[in-house]
């Protein structure tokens, strides 16, 4: 069984593509800053859609998942996903009392 | 067989590096002495709870009961649980027979991590040393229950904060095992063994592990918020800040249900290496208990909130953690199902480690019954808080996970220590602990449902005869683990020396000798074929 | 005991290891959820409180921390030692800056008496209370695992030094790598929930 992997798998990115990640998340936060000044309604969308996106930027791109098989994938995205769902029927309750 | 025996002939047991005895012990990464460095402390935290229960018990009789306090019995239950609990259930199996027998299971020399393993069971005992400590310092004992609620953990002049962080450090333990786990089976299974040739046991360990990693967490950051309010008073918990008392309920239910599966999935796993091996045939059902033990490890972590229904919650999340908990019961009543259909045409051989797992079997049954009745919101109405609880849980996580440790030790205590145990003693011993268990645990479901509430020092008149009943339930129960634990703890020194598969088992562990050498085998196996396949008409030698 | 070295499978425990911080702070970030539904105006109001430019600035050093890491990862790829070094020492310089930024703000509300269980926040509304109470624990929290990180990456510099980690076996400073990101992806998710409330 093989349990040593050359660590430089296919699929490394160079020094430019994370530069251009970093960009693309500079320039989202300054989009967030902005939104937030536009009130709170606004401010809340920014929340709920650059946030996410800019944590997916990292865990894709600095962290790697993107180039990684199915199970570390799968593994983030049930630690992501069982957070979901407590949040969720925790709301079950404090939505509804 | 005799019991003199060469050194050579006792495997791992031997030391071979640098060091001798105790500290050969302390510093091994050898996956086989960290299982048993567990086994002996989980068994003296096990006899002290146990001590705390009996002296519980009897301080409800009239001749005992100037005996302490009631600020006493508060701590005394408290401590109770916390032993219980986070020092002998939680751990349990996975950190004794998980350790000892998941890499043999799978062909591998040790886990993925052997130094972190046993960095694993230091973070044990430090948390062990630390919740004793909290007995005899601070203000003294815990009076709040294991369940530190807020806001009465908040305000308690008790020593709460060190036994929170004592918890806290044994999360570490627990969290570091599942991921040593969770990477030794995606990693280190034998050329061959695919997914579905691992035995249930693995299984159940895998599907553990997933839950201690993922609910663990939770409960440290609870810890962490507690000893924060005590200490700074950030106030999130307490009502008088603005707090929510409720909040705190739910984050720390969020891991506290989730837990009780990580003590009964392994016992479960345990069970179904036993049935096939007592029954000659394979277990019936492979994939389905598979898949069961990953659905209650998904669906348990849905169904906190059935520990809040009574609390103040909306009534939406109550009928949802209701519809849930119904529905958590379904993998568990399928793995019943399939233990008792490997019986049906199989050629049984009574020996103890069945018989335990038979006791195991009807008693959760009842445990998991009246767990379905209390998850019932009409019922859960009247019987939340109330002996009937106590007796629910102490059927699940006493009658299942206590007594499929027993089983899983009886059955595995040939290998692990390459000496049999006398079997009349552990019939003998049967009779108490189950007659006793019976007469303690039946005896609260009534006495609940009559209206005793737990956790109260004193009891009215009408609730006396019940209390005698199973106060004298628990001495029977106690001697029954007695004679138990003496007649293995004797064994394990002076029993006679047993052979490489005394029961004719055909998982991995059996081709070994009794007990294993260091690293378990001479060569790593190939597999090419299942976990439970017997020949007909005898057993492998 | 294990003979061949399983550099997946360090990776893979690294990352279970990462799945219990993201639960760990994922419970508080289950109670900010919970106690801004229940005081969703006090909470708008508390965080303008809170200096803005402070957590945006502090928010541009972790992002560039995480850039450089990842670059240090890349020149180590390449087999360029000294720039990875460098690179890995530019992230620990980071983190210490954030750190000291944090202080300052941290330092700041004390001045003007905003601490848990002061006078002055016991004469607040209790939703601002609650609101500080969560600032101070998660920003906390946070700031601590910023702390350990800077420890775990100075310890991968010290073995990039001594010639343990090198082009040929680079897993322990992929796997450290992976937990400082980790710590600015909570702090992305910090940023909004406190400063940019207002």
């Amino acid at each position: 069984m093989d349990t040593s992997h050359p660590s430089s798998e296919h699929g490394h990115p160079g020094y430019g593509t994370f530069i251009a990640v970093w960009v693309c998340l500079v320039i989202f936060t300054l989009a967030l800053v902005g939104l937030s000044h536009l009130g709170q309604g606004a401010a809340v969308w920014g929340l709920l859609t650059l946030t996410p996106l800019k944590a997916a930027l990292v865990f894709y791109f600095f962290m790697h998942l993107r180039y990684e098989g199915p199970l570390l994938k799968g593994v983030v995205f049930v630690a992501l996903g069982t957070l979901l769902i407590f949040f969720a029927l925790m709301f079950s309750d404090v939505a509804f009392r | 067989m005799n019991s003199s025996t060469t050194s050579a002939d006792l495997g791992f047991l031997v030391d071979e590096g640098p060091r001798r005895g105790l500290m050969a012990w302390l510093t091994s990464t050898d996956h086989k002495r960290i299982g048993i460095l567990y086994l002996w402390s989980m068994l003296a935290f096990f006899m002290v709870g146990v001590g705390v229960g009996v002296l519980m018990r009897l301080v409800q009789l009239d001749t005992f009961h100037h005996l302490v306090t009631a600020r006493t019995y508060n701590a005394l239950f408290t401590v109770h649980g916390v032993i219980m609990i986070f020092l002998f259930v939680v751990p349990g199996l996975p950190a004794v027979f998980g350790n000892f027998f998941l890499p043999i299971l799978i062909g591998a020399k040790d886990v993925a991590f052997p130094r972190l393993n046993l960095a694993s069971w230091y973070f044990y005992i430090a948390g062990a040393i630390l919740a004793l400590l909290s007995l005899f310092t601070g203000g003294g004992a815990p009076d709040t229950g294991w369940t530190f609620y807020a806001p009465f953990s908040l305000q308690t002049g008790t020593n709460v904060t060190l036994a929170v962080f004592a918890a806290f450090i044994l999360g570490f333990s627990s969290m570091l095992t599942g991921i040593n786990f969770i990477t030794t089976i995606h990693r280190l299974r034998a050329p061959g063994m695919s997914w579905f040739r691992m035995p249930l046991f693995c299984w159940s360990l895998y599907s553990t592990s997933w839950i201690q990693i993922l609910a663990t967490p939770v409960l440290a950051i609870t810890l962490i918020l507690v000893m924060l309010e005590r200490i700074f008073g950030i106030g999130i918990f307490d009502p008088t800040k603005g707090g929510d008392p409720l909040l705190y309920q739910h984050l720390f239910w969020i891991y506290s249900h989730p837990a009780v599966y990580i003590m009964i999935l392994p016992a479960m796993g345990a069970i179904s290496e036993i049935m096939p091996t007592f029954s000659r045939k394979p277990i019936f059902g492979y994939t389905a208990i598979a898949f069961s033990s990953m659905s209650i490890a998904g669906v348990g972590s849905l169904v906190w909130a059935h520990h809040m229904f009574t609390s103040g919650m909306s009534e939406f999340a109550n009928m949802v953690f209701s519809l849930l908990t119904m529905i958590v019961a379904i993998p568990s009543a399928i793995k019943v199902f399939n233990w008792v259909s490997t019986l049906y045409k199989g050629s049984i051989d009574v020996q103890p480690p069945l018989f335990y797992a038979l006791t195991f079997i009807f008693l959760f049954c009842i445990g998991g019954l009246t767990g379905v009745m209390q998850g019932a919101l009409s019922i859960n109405v009247h019987v939340h808080d109330t002996y009937f609880i106590v007796g629910h849980f102490h059927y699940v996580m006493f009658g299942g996970t206590g007594f499929a440790f027993f089983a899983a030790l009886l059955y595995w205590f040939p290998k692990m220590f390459g000496r049999m145990y006398s079997k009349k003693l552990i019939i003998a011993a049967w009779f108490p602990l189950f007659v006793g268990f019976n007469m303690l645990y039946f005896g609260m479901l009534v006495l609940g449902m009559q209206g005793m509430p737990r956790r109260y020092f004193e009891h009215l008149p009408m609730f006396h005869a019940g209390h005698q009943v199973v106060t004298v339930g628990s001495w029977l129960l106690a001697l029954g683990l007695v004679i138990y634990l003496v007649a293995l703890i004797w064994a394990a020194r002076k029993g006679p020396r047993a052979e490489g598969n005394p029961w004719g088992g055909v998982t991995l562990e059996w081709t070994l000798p009794s007990p294993p050498i260091k690293e378990n085998f001479e060569e790593i196996p190939v597999i090419d074929h299942g976990p439970y396949e017997f020949r007909k008409g005898g057993h492998h030698g | 005991m294990v003979e061949h070295r399983d550099d997946f499978g360090s990776k893979l425990g690294m990352w279970l290891f990462l799945v219990t911080e993201i639960l760990l702070f994922g419970g508080l970030f289950i109670a900010y959820s919970y106690m801004r539904a229940r005081y969703p105006v006090e909470f708008h109001h508390a965080g303008a409180e809170l200096n803005a430019t402070l957590g945006v600035t502090n928010t541009f050093i972790l992002l560039t921390s995480s850039l450089s890491m990842a670059l240090g990862i890349v020149a180590m790829q390449r087999g360029q030692e000294l720039w990875s070094r460098i690179l890995v020492g530019c992230t620990v310089l980071l983190g210490l800056v954030f750190l000291c930024i944090k202080g300052i703000e941290w330092a700041a509300k004390f001045h003007h008496g905003l601490y848990p269980d002061s006078a002055r926040i016991l004469t607040l509304p209790q939703g601002e209370r609650i609101f500080f109470g969560l600032y101070f624990s998660m920003t906390g929290l946070h700031g601590l695992h910023v702390i350990a990180g800077m420890g775990v990456l100075s310890v991968m510099l010290v073995m990039m030094l001594r010639g343990r980690i090198h082009p040929g076996q680079y897993t322990l400073l992929e796997n450290g790598g992976l937990y400082w990101h980790l710590v600015d992806v909570i702090w992305i998710f910090l940023l909004p929930l406190f400063y940019l409330a207002a």
